[in-house]
């Protein structure tokens, strides 16, 4: 991957020629060192897409290792909090990793692509705790980040566009599942996930084909109303749906500085996810100490009463401030006030009621307001096309 | 299946030996399991040729703990002395040797101002050596989140400091992390008294004079004098016959000692220790396991690397424990003469480290994976005050050397013949005549030391005595407290805090935090 020749040290994707076109708000960010439109012509427009339509996200940057060999399956399930083994070929995983500390360093999938070959997404980069985590094992490591380019195609007519383009037969891809087919004489993998909580895909092909790929995707997918949308617009699905953020909603272990600044799976709302009965996994001392003394947080999601987005709140319980949000956002399909927070145990459990302390600002006018908000017990957006297999024809 | 063990030590070594009377004498079950033959690990006595005996490795008595011998009973059991309070003697070629014991020191044309140096010098470091005694004989305090125990050991220390007073504490901060050549420039003139105490400061390291932590090995070294050894010590019979002291009082406290049972594995389920499997397959179920084992062949070998956690396993792997000491035993057809010692002197111990610069120019080989061509001996001829050692009239002649690489370019069998002669050479430039006298020879190379001893690298310390590697740092941060990676894992060897030599600590230290920990172990 080159950088532009217009002085920017920021790295592009293979897709960037086609996103720099569709942008027309000209407004980036920075995603682990590449740059990633934050827009592209409405982020409320770009939302309705994936919900009502289907909407292309470049998640390329997204940083893609590639775990090879007789020991592949023994290495991740020493790596992550989940039994490995019962992710079967042809089928993906979500898992989180943590430290020795019990604390998490990550989430990401780990996809079953063939026997003893796995590939493994993550937020972070991770080469050298990859790498410090195979000793004594029989494995290949190798950092495919940018040898592989990849699109996520979300939202209801996703499935239909995507056939369209030639894919005859994904209806039948269960989620999480992952299956292949020939792109112009490449091969291209496709798997059932998102992190939209809607209907969708992600699509993961060679570098050189990307361009032909978003060509050919928005060419069979125009009738089906797709179009492109940028982080702003993946952040309200995302919250929707009920997905943690890594460096938002948590600090990678590894990032933090300061003690006490990191978290447990458990403290993420994440103990679906760590299989105690595995006898060895990083991070299992620990947490079998946790279990026996107690999280410090618990992971809330909080409907909050009104329609201002309760962005770093503080989260009272009478006068005792008892948590703090990560993420918060107005969600426009559930027609709800989200917020996540941590809060402090034993506060936050399902259907406590507690008070957010937002301050918003109009005008270079502050204002700040007590809005009540209870915990529930599920993120606001949830569809039975998300799992449908096939998924019905929108 | 065999019996329930309520705790299963791999190693009867001399602190696995130690561990297990202790804890024995708790009221747990114990079971040892030890590779060798003969108990004692690496005190051991070794029979290198027919009639010829020495000890195999540790071959002087001076840092042994006095609790341990006490509680242990030794003498009780069986250990007798050949010798005590035995001087180091600095060879020198043309016989101006030079004598040293505790404070005094002689000959060797030290000047006046010299001998009033180092009493000066002796009393500041008998301070500093008080300092590190006392951190030795309690579990090192860990790095953050310390209890209260720990903290009153953190608190003792910075006490013991304070104690010392303004000047003793800047200066020991100072020198702890400079090197033994600097600060015996600062203090004396005489080459040899330098040479000396430099090699005092890195036996059994992978260091020269000039490396940082020397004087950390120093102060570790001079602990036994504040342990009571008031020179250097022979034991009747070689050192094996400690081992067989230390097993006896084992044996007396309980404890059952299986010889020639080597383990192949440290079991562990679901975070805890289940057991050990013994090379032959046999499975033996303990809820506790010590290891007297090196860290990596507790870890690495044992446990195994897949087993760990990944930090645990990344600190594992870096551990420094490649040994630079070798050591040759020669078989005599009669007492050597060395030019300028009488007969009477040859029972003390010999050291050929004539200055700093001989020792450094030996260390420089080994970094490179050659052997030293003018290697740095600690020789001891046992058979002075311990005549069953060799058939009558005859001798045997035991040196430490300073420094074999571990795995030289062209493997061990391609040089050992010239590396026996050159380090006979050596010692026939003090000693002529001396090759006419030798009938055997065995040459114990890093490599021979850990196939026979099964310590990692021949590592006479189960790892690299730097400061990187002691106090809340040994063996690695994570495992310093004797427990490490699964509840019910112990390690309790030279490995462990505060390190090696023949002292008795690790092994006790390991058993007290068994016992405290109780049910919790
Ligand atoms: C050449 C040399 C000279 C030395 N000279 C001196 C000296 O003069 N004075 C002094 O105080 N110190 C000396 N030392 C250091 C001293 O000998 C050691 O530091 C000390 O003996 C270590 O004792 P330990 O009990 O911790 O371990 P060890 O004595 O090494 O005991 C470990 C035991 O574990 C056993 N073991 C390992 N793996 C297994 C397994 N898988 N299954 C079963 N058993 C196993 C080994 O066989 C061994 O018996 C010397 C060391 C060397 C190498």
């Amino acid at each position: 991957m080159t950088t532009g020749s217009d002085d920017t040290m920021m790295l592009t994707t293979p897709f960037h020629s086609r996103i720099a076109a569709a942008c027309e708000l000209n407004s980036w960010g920075d995603w682990m060192g590449y740059t990633t439109p934050n827009a592209y012509t409405d982020v409320e427009l770009e939302y309705f897409a994936v919900r009502n339509a289907a909407g292309v996200f470049d998640l390329t940057p997204m940083n893609k290792y590639r775990i090879t060999g007789t020991d592949a399956e023994a290495y991740l399930n020493r790596l992550v909090t989940r039994d490995v083994s019962k992710i079967g070929i042809g089928r993906v995983g979500y898992t989180v990793w943590c430290d020795e500390a019990g604390q998490v360093m990550d989430d990401g999938t780990i996809f079953h692509l063939a026997e003893n070959d796995y590939r493994i997404c993550a937020y972070a980069r991770a080469t050298d705790w990859l790498h410090w985590s195979a000793l004594g094992f029989d494995v290949t490591i190798e950092d495919e980040t940018a040898e592989v380019a990849a699109l996520a195609v979300q939202g209801p007519t996703s499935c239909a566009a995507l056939t369209a383009m030639g894919l005859v037969g994904l209806d039948q891809l269960k989620p999480f599942g992952l299956t292949e087919f020939d792109f112009e004489g490449e091969p291209l993998v496709v798997s059932r996930t998102g992190f939209t909580g809607d209907l969708g895909y992600e699509l993961w092909i060679a570098p050189h084909k990307a361009e032909a790929l978003w060509d050919r995707l928005f060419e069979s997918g125009e009738p089906y109303l797709i179009k492109p949308f940028g982080t702003h617009a993946l952040e309200m699905a995302r919250i929707e749906a009920g997905f943690l953020q890594a460096g938002v909603d948590f600090m990678p272990a590894e990032e933090v500085v300061r003690n006490g600044r990191s978290r447990s799976p458990f403290e993420l709302g994440l103990g679906w996810l760590v299989d105690m009965d595995k006898s060895v996994f990083n991070g299992r001392r620990a947490l079998q100490q946790e279990l026996a003394r107690g999280s410090r947080y618990r992971f809330a999601i909080l409907d909050v009463d009104g329609n201002k987005p309760a962005n770093h709140s503080f989260i009272l319980k009478g006068n005792k401030q008892v948590g703090t949000v990560t993420s918060a956002a107005w969600c426009p399909t559930a027609k709800s006030n989200v917020a996540f927070a941590q809060i402090e145990m034993p506060y936050g459990a399902v259907g406590e009621e507690l008070v957010a302390e937002i301050y918003y600002q109009r005008e270079l006018h502050w204002t700040r307001v007590l809005a009540p908000c209870k915990v529930i017990d599920a993120p606001v957006f949830s569809h039975p096309r998300r799992r449908a297999t096939p998924p019905g024809n929108f | 299946m065999t019996d329930n063990y309520d705790v299963a030590l791999v190693g009867a070594g001399h602190n696995g030996l130690v561990c297990a009377t202790y804890l024995a004498r708790a009221g747990k079950k114990v079971l040892v399991l030890e590779a060798n033959t003969e108990p004692g690990g690496c005190a051991a006595t070794r029979e290198f040729a027919p009639g010829y005996s020495v000890s195999a490795c540790a071959q002087w008595l001076n840092q042994l703990h006095p609790t341990v011998a006490r509680d242990l009973a030794l003498e009780n059991h069986g250990l007798q002395w050949a010798a005590r309070e035995l001087a180091s003697i600095s060879l020198d070629v043309d016989g101006q040797h030079l004598t040293q014991r505790g404070d005094y020191v002689e000959g060797g044309n030290i000047t006046a101002a010299d001998s009033a140096a180092f009493r000066k010098f002796h009393a500041k470091t008998t301070r500093y050596a008080k300092l590190l005694a006392r951190a030795f004989e309690a579990r090192a305090p860990k790095l953050v989140e310390s209890n209260l125990t720990d903290r009153l050991t953190l608190i003792k220390l910075g006490l013991g400091l304070k104690m010392m007073g303004r000047d003793d504490m800047s200066d020991l901060m100072r020198i702890i992390l400079i090197n033994m050549y600097d600060v015996m420039e600062e203090n004396f003139d005489n080459a040899q008294l330098k040479g000396l105490l430099s090699l005092d400061s890195l036996l059994g390291s992978h260091m020269g004079p000039r490396t940082p932590s020397t004087v950390f090995g120093y102060l570790y070294r001079r602990v036994g004098e504040v342990f009571g050894h008031a020179g250097h010590a022979q034991v009747k019979g070689g050192m094996g016959a400690l081992g067989q002291a230390m097993a006896a009082s084992a044996r007396a406290a309980g404890v059952e000692i299986r010889l020639s049972s080597a383990v192949a594995s440290i079991d562990v389920d679901a975070g805890r220790v289940t057991g050990v499997t013994l090379a032959d397959g046999e499975k033996i179920s303990a809820g506790i396991v010590v290891s007297n084992a090196d860290p990596i062949t507790t870890f690495e070998r044992l446990v195994g690397l897949r087993n760990l956690e990944t930090d645990t396993a990344r600190r594992v792997s870096q551990i420094r424990c490649t040994g630079g000491t070798a050591k040759l035993h020669l078989a005599l057809n009669g007492l050597p003469v060395f030019t300028g010692l009488q007969e009477r002197q040859l029972g003390q111990r010999l050291v050929i480290a004539p200055d700093m610069n001989y020792i450094e120019r030996a260390f420089n080989a080994v970094k490179y994976k050659e052997y030293s061509t003018a290697p740095a001996l600690d020789i001891s001829i046992p058979t002075v005050h311990d005549a069953g050692l060799a058939p009558a009239g005859a001798h045997v002649l035991s040196a430490i050397v300073q420094f074999a690489p571990y795995a030289p370019q062209g493997g061990w069998e391609a040089h050992r013949e010239t590396f026996t002669q050159l380090v006979v050479e050596c010692i026939a430039r003090y000693a002529p005549g001396i090759e006419q006298q030798i009938v055997a020879s065995e040459l114990l190379t890093p490599a021979d030391l850990e196939r026979d001893y099964g310590m990692t690298g021949g590592h006479w310390h189960h790892g690299e005595l730097g400061m990187d590697q002691v106090l809340m740092m040994r063996p690695f941060p994570g495992a310093t407290q004797y427990n490490a990676a699964f509840d019910g894992l112990y390690l309790c060897g030279a490995g462990a805090h505060p390190g090696g030599g023949v002292m008795g600590l690790a092994g006790r230290n390991a058993a007290r935090e068994i016992i405290k920990r109780g049910a919790a172990a």
